[in-house]
């Protein structure tokens, strides 16, 4: 097995929010202990290495930026919610058909037809990226910009909006901070008196996450084997 | 490998067919039934906590295991064909249920001449009008005939919409271009969800004719003729791709599960892997089915009546592995298991911005508004390059944000980064889509065979697809396109982007569960798998369900056509097979 790893990123930038005890409970930082300047905190990963958690941090920082417009990819923790896809079934491909051979010549219509994995594809293309996290905001746009139609770039690319918008069970949008940036409430039983209501004005709810409306939220597909 | 004490009856499969044919065999008759279903064992209760998009809708947790199996892919008989290796632009399902779990429970009828297309066609614009290399038939079966099938489909799931055409009166405000009804819908039409009534008001300056789409979700508490009571919809928004939380749309779990399960004479056994259909061919019987069953044991379940409602592509596979009719040749003509392969022309015509929130996160896949204006014959294809058309729709049927993050207008160029955030941000809600549901017309060489390199996690082949968008199907999207953005303007869109033209067929590109042929219906068995009972030609005791009988796409979805023809064959093996085993047609 190898040594754990863990991300650690200065409290401050991730203030007041969710992160994930190593028997994978999701515990809050609680907000009377507000994070004295310069305090770290660690999480740990499950499929990356600290160094590649960096580097991804950075790459979707810049993918889904914060900025004036609302939160982003940081505050949403998607690099947390990626290292749990990956080291699911997801990651392992378990679901996709893998059989050989394959063919590299196939017509983009036929989707992605390659041998690696998520986690392959990650681990290859992040090697690409090395001491991105060190670069200014923008020689790290200049680089994704050489890799964009890549398969390695719209996997990140994809995953980090997955990882904005997906329920908090997952690891991302934490503190359902993606869900609020764009209006959504997430899984509201009933929209029943609303329905025929609102006629373009806006209607929104205050977002609840699956954990908070129903007692028991259907294990994430991340935890099955 | 072990061998099972007989049963009377064996079905395939335990989604919407298998487990009706088991409801109705159980209810009408004492004959012991073995229901085999692949999937794991569901129940309603299972989808409560079930609302995560991330899960259901981007991870497909309810579809069809590719890593097991999957199909291959071709656009003609000289190209290799490539496997589909992740779920695209069909979606089928797997567990108790199958894909009427996840489906998004829209329940239109065909139009009466989909059943006899070629003659229809014909005798209106004469043969020529029919696109090169069509392998357009007829199904053998009237409006007449499968007509009262539709009401008892419509009275099963609770169907809400408003008729347009009833007993042959057209009644405003339905729609006006369907088929005779005999009946009024069960329930009323579902709640109009913003942008279907932006839709609804759009058509109707047009000229157009607009009306509730049909729905198999409930829009008033009910209780349906077998005693199953299922509570009216929430318009939560999480429906199609996943499984109701209240029950609300129909699904073999909640209308069917219930009675099969309390059922003695039904035995529902779930993880079996069906292989082959035991098939003697010197007497022309199936006399059972082999499978590996949930602890991986190859097993043998001898039968009497064998009834195949495992979706169209196994449908049709288990045929041509069995080795049961003769597999169909697209070269020489001969031959029918396989033919008249067709899916469903299903796109955004229009993707259309506006200045105001449109609240979509709120809705039910099967609620919104539909006009047939353009469906099948309801115009005059004198003067166009194509036949046939098919239906446009705005609905609303529950925006969730992974998915349906990211359209911006076309002035925006980037795809990541703070430019493009803002854009799809301020627009995420304020977005809908016009989209259509056509036709896809039958030829000669889209056909099913045996794929012979790609195997299954068992070893078997898997089935492969020679299937394209030829022109008329080209035609028909260039012509959707243009009234798509005609409706998106007048519905008050300020940005309009029209959906590219239709090139090849895109395995990636979501497009509908709709596959149909394969095992089709007909009239004689040179040219057809079944009779329109659903019986197989060659083995009498063998009866194939579902949409794999359906000689052509009819533009509508299939299911409530799919469950129609599957009372009229439960009335066919009930009412004379049992009693008088042999041929019925």
């Amino acid at each position: 097995m190898r040594r754990r790893q863990f991300l650690v990123l200065s409290a401050a930038s991730v203030g007041g929010v969710l992160v994930y005890s190593l028997d994978r409970k999701v515990s809050r930082l609680a907000a009377q202990d507000k994070p004295a300047a310069g305090q770290k905190i660690r999480i740990p990963l499950r499929f990356f290495t600290e160094g590649e958690a960096l580097i991804v941090a950075a790459a979707v920082a810049r993918i889904f930026p914060t900025d004036e417009s609302g939160p982003g990819a940081t505050e949403a923790g998607v690099t947390v919610f990626i290292d749990r896809q990956l080291a699911g079934p997801y990651g392992r491909d378990k679901h996709r058909y893998t059989h050989p051979p394959f063919d590299d010549n196939a017509a983009e219509e036929f989707g992605y037809q390659g041998a690696s994995n998520p986690q392959q594809v990650y681990r290859e293309g992040l090697k690409q990226l090395a001491g991105f996290d060190k670069l200014a905001p923008a020689e790290q746009d200049a680089k994704l910009k050489q890799i964009e139609t890549g398969v390695f770039f719209n996997l990140l690319r994809r995953n980090t909006i997955e990882g904005m918008f997906c329920d908090p069970q997952h690891g991302g949008n934490v503190d359902m901070v993606g869900w609020q940036l764009i209006g959504f409430p997430g899984p509201r039983m009933t929209n029943f008196a609303q329905i025929e209501q609102y006629k373009g004005e806006p209607f929104r709810p205050k977002p609840m996450s699956l954990a908070q409306v129903v007692d028991h939220p259907n294990k994430p597909t991340e935890e099955e084997t | 490998m072990k061998t099972l004490p007989k049963t009377d009856a064996v079905i395939i499969g335990g989604g919407w067919t298998g487990l009706l044919m088991a409801k109705e065999l159980s209810a009408r008759t004492p004959i012991s039934v073995v229901v085999l279903e692949r999937g794991a064992p569901r129940h309603k209760e299972d989808y409560i906590g079930g609302m995560d998009e991330l899960d259901y809708n981007v991870r497909f947790r309810l579809m069809q295991d590719y890593g097991l199996q999957t199909v291959t892919l071709r656009y003609t008989t000289k190209d290799k064909a490539i496997p589909v290796r992740q779920l695209g632009s069909f979606m089928p399902g797997q567990g108790t249920g199958g894909a009427g779990e996840h489906w998004g429970a829209v329940w239109p009828r065909f139009q009466p001449d989909v059943f006899n297309l070629l003659t229809s066609t014909t005798q209106r614009y004469g043969a020529k009008k029919l696109p090169e290399g069509h392998s357009v038939v007829d199904w053998g079966v009237t409006w007449e005939e499968i007509e009262p099938y539709y009401v008892k489909a419509d009275k099963l799931v609770g169907a809400g919409g408003k008729a347009g055409n009833l007993r042959g009166k057209v009644v405003d405000g339905g729609n006006i271009f369907e088929g005779a009804r005999s009946e009024e819908y069960p329930l009323p039409p579902t709640k109009t969800p913003y942008f279907g009534s932006l839709f609804k008001d759009a058509a109707l300056k047009l000229g157009y004719h607009p009306y509730p789409n049909p729905a198999a979700i409930l829009s008033q508490n009910y209780t349906n003729p077998d005693g199953i009571s299922r509570q009216a919809c929430f318009y939560c928004g999480f429906c199609d791709r996943f499984g109701c939380m209240v029950g609300a749309k129909s699904q073999p779990t909640n209308t069917l599960l219930p009675i099969v399960e309390k059922a003695k004479s039904v035995t529902l056994r779930h993880g079996c892997w069906v292989r082959r259909i035991v098939y003697d061919k010197s007497s022309g019987r199936a006399t059972g089915v082999s499978y590996i069953d949930a602890n991986g044991e190859e097993t043998i379940q001898p039968a009497d009546l064998v009834i195949l409602g495992s979706w169209t592509l196994n449908n049709t596979r288990l045929l041509l592995l069995s080795g049961i009719g003769e597999p169909y040749d697209p070269n020489t003509g001969k031959g029918v298991v396989g033919r008249n392969l067709t899916h469903q022309i299903s796109f955004t015509a229009a993707q259309a911005f506006f200045d105001k929130p449109l609240n979509r996160f709120m809705g039910a896949a099967p609620a919104g508004t539909r006009m047939s204006d353009f469906d099948g014959d309801a115009f005059d294809h004198s003067n166009l390059p194509f036949i046939r058309g098919g239906t446009f729709a705005g609905m609303g049927t529950g925006f969730q944000p992974i998915v349906g993050f990211g359209a911006v207008p076309s002035s925006v160029k980037t795809r990541w980064g703070s430019e493009w955030k803002k854009a799809a941000v301020y627009w995420y809600d304020r977005v809908g889509t016009v989209s259509f549901a056509g036709e896809h017309v039958a030829y000669r060489d889209h056909y099913f065979d045996l794929d012979p390199t790609y195997k299954d996690h068992l070893g078997d082949p898997l089935i492969r697809m020679t299937i394209d968008w030829n022109e008329n199907e080209r035609e028909v999207v260039k012509f959707a396109i243009a009234k798509g953005v005609e409706i998106a303007k007048a519905m008050g869109a300020k940005e309009i982007v029209p959906s590219a033209p239709y090139g090849h067929y895109d395995t990636r590109r979501y497009q509908s569960t709709h596959v149909q042929g394969g095992t089709i219906m007909g009239k004689s068995p040179e040219h057809s798998v079944v009779n329109t009972f659903g019986q197989h030609w060659q083995a009498s005791n063998l009866f194939v369900m579902g949409a794999s009988q359906f000689a052509n796409n009819g533009s509508a979805n299939p299911t409530p056509s799919v469950i129609a023809f599957t009372y009229r064959t439960a009335d066919a093996v009930i009412d004379r097979y049992l009693k008088h085993p042999g041929k019925l047609a």
